[in-house]
Order: C-alpha cells, then sequence, then structure tokens
C-alpha cells in the first residue's frame, strides 16, 4: 500500500458517498427541484471523485484522457439535462 | 486493491438501484427521468470502477458509450414531453 493506493481509496470513498448522498436526496426530498438539486451533486461530484481516484491507475496518457472525458461528456450533459428536466417540471405545474 | 475496487462498484450499483424506486413512486415524470439519469451515472461510475480492476481498457469505452446514450435519453424525454404540451394546451410557451 503506497500513497497513491491511499489517495485512490479516499477519493473513491468521496465518491461513493456523494452517490449515497445523492440517492438519499432523490428518495426524501419533498419535491421535483430539490431531488434536481440533489440528483445533480450525485452526478457530478460523486463521478468526478470516482474519476479522480481512478487516474493515478491509469495505463497511459491516453486511458487518463478517455477518463477524463468520460467525466467531462456526462459534466455538460448532465448540466444540459437538469436545465431541461427543470423547464418540464415547472411547466406542467406553473404554481407550485 | 482490485477488491476494494470491485466493493465499490458493487457499492455504487447498489445504491444507485436503490434509488430506482424513485421511478415506482413518481409522482411526476421528471421524477422518474431524474432516477433513471442516477442510474446511467452509477453505470458510468461502476463500469469506470470494474474496468480498471480488471485491466480491461474496453470498458471505458463503454462507460463513454453509456454517457452518451444518457444524454440522448433525456434530451428524447424533454423532447417528447415539450411536444406533447404544446399539443394539448398552452399556446404561449
Amino acid at each position: 500500500m503506497n500513497w497513491l493506493d491511499l489517495f485512490t481509496i479516499v477519493a473513491v470513498c468521496a465518491g461513493a458517498f456523494f452517490f449515497l448522498a445523492g440517492t438519499a436526496g432523490l428518495l426524501r426530498f419533498p419535491d421535483t427541484f430539490t431531488r434536481l438539486h440533489a440528483l445533480t451533486k450525485a452526478d457530478n461530484l460523486g463521478l468526478a471523485l470516482v474519476v479522480l481516484g481512478l487516474l493515478p491507475h491509469a495505463r497511459g496518457v491516453l486511458a487518463g484522457l478517455k477518463l477524463a472525458f468520460v467525466w467531462l461528456l456526462v459534466l455538460l450533459a448532465g448540466a444540459v439535462a437538469s436545465q431541461l428536466i427543470a423547464r418540464v417540471a415547472r411547466r406542467r405545474r406553473p404554481r407550485a | 486493491m482490485n477488491e476494494f475496487l470491485f466493493g465499490a462498484a458493487a457499492f455504487v450499483l447498489a445504491t444507485v438501484a436503490l434509488g430506482l424506486a424513485r421511478i415506482l413512486r413518481g409522482p411526476g415524470d421528471a421524477d422518474r427521468m431524474m432516477a433513471t439519469q442516477l442510474l446511467g451515472t452509477g453505470g458510468i461510475a461502476a463500469l469506470l470502477l470494474v474496468g480498471e480492476a480488471t485491466g480491461e481498457g474496453a470498458i471505458a469505452d463503454v462507460a463513454l458509450t453509456l454517457a452518451l446514450l444518457a444524454a440522448f435519453a433525456s434530451i428524447a424525454f424533454v423532447k417528447a414531453s415539450s411536444d406533447a404540451d404544446d399539443a394539448t394546451n398552452d399556446p404561449r410557451s
């Protein structure tokens, strides 16, 4: 066990915690918009920490870049999709 | 190290599967779509973890494809539901 392994364990554990928090928020929060808030935290931070933890073990620069690209794609798509989903939810219930 | 990565992948998958209860309960379509989106992201994280643990580089490509498909799923949902809204009522929007 060296320092890189320790870094991986800490970062992946933190990412898994954010997935747990996002799921808890998705199940427990009272309305659509607070649930959306919890979901985007889990999406962005959870996956970011998992990818960050895996980066030191990547085989070569190309594999590391691919991990970073997966995260960037999820980040972009999540940002756009959460705005669009919030718009649909607001249009369905304009007074809520 | 590999045992830890497998364990983390299983943990993330179990958490996300728990979140699928939101699809059952709803109440709105948007809530159900959010649970699906969480499943997509959690699946990507689990795939990356398993790919690292097994040393199989191609699993990262699968994760990349899943990320793209999850994005298209959300966009298709928004497109379909806003078309339905436009057809039924509310000429303002």
